[in-house]
């Protein structure tokens, strides 16, 4: 009895930072269509004070209150991008596990091209001989 | 032609090399800057310190004159080791506004009591709101803001000595 | 005493492998019929016993748990159950890098006692590069690292072991890496001789192919495990998040499986020279980049473990050196290589290059994502790069390579024609095409997904189509081998795409005795109450779970350890033939409510079936390629045999 008691009273809330208290930290939207979009965005945000984890998958308090960030700001009609926008503001292209095309992070999608023409380069003179 | 080819992962190589080392000597930037820093202080309107305190909102930074907003908590060990050099600041005349994190109004009154209270006004701000609003990601955090309500300044991590006087000059500069 | 065994026989093997370097390198200059140059292959199986021997007295010391020696003070405590004790042996930097060395020697003393196909010169260049690669890890563990340092007094109580590697799934993930790196140290060092004793041809590459095949399906049963702990321990029911550290056991793998194609063009047609050994190269380095970026903590990850910036210095050093050398070596040798023989586009031959292509693209899309980071870092901005950018991305090199799958493995070498398979090609087309409209007609899965099901739904028939015409037992164990290795990839891909496409979530607070649906399910939660283990204590959830034929209970807990004080999520999982129900016990909720975290994720585990499928499949190659060079042997013994009969009537 007196294990239960020392575990209830650990697991217990109003800890202070041992758990987001913002209401849609860990509850669903009620439209199943609003959720799939909150869900889909969380995971491609970035945990500010965990290691390498998005806001979907992390137990951080803070997680938690970016989850409820997202939730309210969807439910109350912003678009999946615009949240991402809002949070970017704030955070710069750290909080997007999705990297958008600037002055940063181009090399991330001209690098591939680059790859793409060079598959095909190597594809066309390796394979456009024919076998003798 | 062909030559360039077979020298070209060694080249590669060379590069990450480079990248490695240069990475390995650095110091690792654990923390994720704000990027407010030159923009408006958002909208805001948070409950005070207690039930009965007034309310505190974005409103009370537009009267001219530059104030210091501290992000910080009671369940915060740094903050209790920055609260002599916010005392120090307060003294020298810096308004500060508190915004306690996830807090309840009697922890806030016994830290307060226990360690000095510096503040203004104290905000709370229980899903860490206002925190993510002016793109704060921990406690502490000490942003300057000057008196057209726009934010000037972010001090990641708790204030040490040697930082006041850096502080109390942005401080300064946002008037 | 046992500790000061082990390290006399460490010391013992160091000097051991000092020798095999110098008499493989005395031998490769000439020198092979010298005393010196004779004593490569009996150091190469000494310094193996030796290294048994001290990996034996670190075991031993960790399952007494002897306090006076200082690695077990900080990472272990007699409370733990036996195994857990003995895996700590490895479970941190130390006992890693031995063990990493015990096996470098083991690999080393087979190579030393069974390749005879090569001559002899060759075979001291590879031993004696062998011998280079194990010394700077000898290096590494003396100086820096000695695992049997004595504490003096003895610590009182240890530390534990971080309670999220108490698992046995991850007491055998190290060993597994190791043995898949070791394997491709040991293609790297036949590489290396092959540059430097200028023999690139189809031999090199039948000697290659077994170490190629066996660090590969290490390798892959390495990252299945390894997703497989993350996806239940980690408890966020995520199987794979493009962190850098799975990048980093990825890239080497992803580097084995083109040079595992690649070496059968050569092995079979000598094609492909250079390139071979360039990947041979490219394995090995990304084997050491991967454990660099993992042992550095130069990157951010939540799989980082035993993280000491001074030790990615020194793993630095080694990559510069031997990949440095390496490719140094081949800007200079593999010009003056002969090329090999030509091919036509539509060729098995050409079916690989495009593999082969993809493959190192992708491989470049992952090494890119994965540094970009760091270089964005170097110039004062800070990015991030998840799924979102990999999954895309690589799909594009990912896709074209699939495709050509569906039908390489039924081209003839050299040169053949489409209208040859035009059977074959007409059935898998139609798979694809039907896969795609059902999926896209009567589900919602995503564009990435609908891609997956269909060509894992092609692959999964493609894969068996070699068999075509063939006399059923009189087909080869390596053929069986790499036809279940594709249909394993068709098995896995199906298990990632259903995933993804067909998961629920259901996140809820709930009273004990409150219902909610999750896929075909109902959850009920009957009860939390509080249990003990061995080291830790925790409240556990029973939650009944009814509904499609099932009603059974629930077991998720919320650990947390003593020693050390951390806590961990237990998840409970219902593993149905159809899929896996995931469930989470989270914090309490307040007012008496627990917050319930469930998935139902259909057909989740046939990412790992079809992992096991790929590993047994080279397992099944590895056998069929050692088997028929055993006969080949005994065919040419036959013919000698023959001829000198001849020659004496």
């Amino acid at each position: 009895m007196m294990l239960a008691a020392a575990l209830l009273a650990i697991a217990a809330p109003g800890a202070g930072q041992a758990v987001s208290s913002a209401p849609l930290a860990n509850t669903q939207l009620a439209d199943p269509q609003a959720e799939a979009a909150a869900q889909a965005l969380m995971e491609e945000l970035r945990c500010l004070t965990c290691q390498s984890q998005s806001i979907a998958d992390s137990d951080a308090p803070m997680a938690g209150d970016m989850r409820h960030q997202v939730r309210s700001r969807i439910a109350a009609g912003e678009s999946p991008d615009e949240v991402r926008a809002w949070l970017v503001e704030r955070y710069g292209d750290y909080v997007t596990y999705r990297p958008g095309f600037d002055a940063a992070t181009w090399p991330l999608f001209a690098l591939p091209v680059l790859f793409i023409l060079l598959a095909g380069v190597v594809l066309v003179r390796r394979l456009g001989r024919r076998g003798e | 032609m062909k030559r360039l080819w077979l020298i070209l992962p060694f080249a590669l190589l060379v590069l990450f090399l480079g990248l490695a080392t240069y990475q390995l000597t650095q110091p690792k930037d654990e923390f994720v800057r704000s990027t407010m820093i030159g923009k408006p202080l958002p909208a805001f309107d948070l409950p005070g310190a207690t039930d009965e305190a007034p309310r505190v909102a974005s409103g009370m930074f537009a009267d001219g004159k530059p104030r210091l907003l501290n992000v910080w908590a009671t369940w915060c060990v740094p903050c209790i080791a920055e609260a002599p050099q916010l005392m120090e600041l307060a003294d020298r005349g810096v308004p500060i506004v508190g915004v306690a994190i996830r807090d309840e109004p009697e922890a806030i009154a016994k830290f307060l009591e226990t360690y000095g209270d510096p503040y203004e006004a104290v905000a709370r701000d229980d899903i860490a709101e206002l925190q993510l609003a002016v793109g704060s990601s921990g406690v502490p955090e000490t942003f300057v803001i000057d008196g057209k309500g726009v934010i000037r300044y972010q001090h990641i991590g708790d204030i040490r000595e040697s930082d006041v006087d850096a502080l109390y000059a942005e401080w300064e500069q946002a008037q | 005493m046992i500790a000061e065994l082990g390290l006399a026989a460490l010391w013992l093997a160091a000097g051991l492998c000092v020798l095999q370097f110098v008499s493989g390198a005395i031998g490769v200059g000439g020198g092979a019929d010298s005393a010196v140059g004779a004593l490569a292959r009996p150091a190469a199986i000494v310094q193996s016993l030796l290294l048994v021997i001290s990996f034996a007295c670190l075991l031993r010391v960790f399952a007494v748990t002897d306090f006076s020696v200082a690695l077990v003070a900080a990472n272990s405590n007699p409370d733990k159950p036996l195994i857990y004790r003995i895996s700590g042996a490895w479970g941190n930097h130390e006992g890693s890098m031995l063990l990493w060395v015990t096996i470098l020697g083991l690999c080393s003393a087979l190579v030393a006692l069974f390749e005879k196909r090569m001559d002899d010169r060759f075979m001291k260049a590879a031993l004696a590069a062998q011998g280079f690669v194990a010394l700077g890890f000898f290096g590494f563990l003396l100086l820096s690292s000695n695992p049997f340092a004595r504490l003096d007094p003895p610590a009182e109580i240890g530390a534990g072991l971080n309670p999220l590697l108490q698992d046995i799934g991850l007491a055998m993930h190290p060993p597994t890496l190791y043995l898949g790196y070791v394997g491709l140290s040991v293609a790297f060092s036949f590489v290396v001789a092959a540059l430097i004793t200028r023999q690139a041809g189809p031999e090199l590459a039948r000697v290659m192919r077994p170490w190629v095949l066996a660090a590969w399906v290490a390798l892959t049963l390495g990252i299945a495990a390894g997703s497989y702990w993350a996806y239940y321990e980690l408890g966020w029911g995520g199987w794979w998040f493009w962190d850098p550290v799975e990048n980093a056991s990825l890239m080497p793998w992803l580097a084995a499986t083109a040079l595992l194609h690649s070496v059968s063009v050569l092995a079979a047609r000598d094609a492909l020279r250079t390139w071979t050994i360039l990947l041979g190269v490219v394995a090995f380095s990304m084997s050491m980049v991967g454990t660099f970026l993992v042992r550095s903590g130069i990157l951010t990850s939540v799989h980082a473990f035993a993280v000491d910036p001074e030790r990615g210095a020194f793993i630095l050093v080694l990559l510069t050196i031997y990949i440095g050398g390496a490719f140094a070596l081949f800007a200079l040798r593999a010009g003056s290589l002969a090329e090999g023989k030509r091919f036509a586009m539509v060729s098995r031959e050409g079916a690989l290059v495009v593999n082969n292509v993809m493959l190192s693209a992708i491989l470049a899309v992952v090494l890119l994502g994965t540094l970009y980071p760091l270089l964005a870092e170097a110039f004062g901005t800070r990015v991030s790069i998840g799924p979102p950018y990999y999954n895309p991305v690589t799909a594009i090199f990912a896709v074209p390579m699939f495709l050509v799958l569906l039908i390489g493995p039924l081209l003839r070498w050299k040169r053949d024609s489409l209208s040859r398979v035009a059977v074959p090609l007409a059935i898998v087309c139609a798979i694809l095409a039907g896969s795609v409209s059902v999926l896209v007609l009567f589900t919602g899965a995503g564009v990435l997904a609908t891609i997956g099901l269909a060509l894992a739904a092609a692959l999964a028939l493609a894969s068996w189509l070699p068999l075509r015409g063939r006399q059923l037992r009189r087909v080869p164990l390596a053929l069986w081998g790499s036809m279940l290795a594709h249909f394993g990839l068709a098995v896995s891909l199906c298990g990632m795409a259903s995933e993804s496409a067909f998961s629920v979530e259901r996140l809820v607070a709930v009273r004990t005795g409150d219902q909610v649906e999750i896929g075909p399910f109902l959850a009920r939660l009957e009860s939390v109450e509080p249990v003990a283990g061995p080291n830790w204590t925790a409240l556990e959830g029973k939650i009944a779970v009814t509904g499609n034929g099932v009603d059974t209970l629930l077991r998720p807990q919320a650990r947390y350890f003593t020693q050390p004080f951390q806590g961990t999520s237990e998840a409970a999982l219902l593993t149905l033939w159809n899929g896996q129900l995931y469930g989470i016990l989270g914090e309490a909720a307040g007012d008496g409510r627990w917050q319930l975290r469930l998935w139902w994720k259909p057909f989740v585990t046939l990412i790992w079936y079809g992992g096991i499928l790929i590993a047994l499949g080279g397992v099944l190659s590895i056998f069929g390629h050692l088997r028929s060079s055993v006969r080949r042997r005994k065919i040419r013994e036959e013919f000698a045999r023959r001829r000198a009969e001849r020659d004496a009537a």
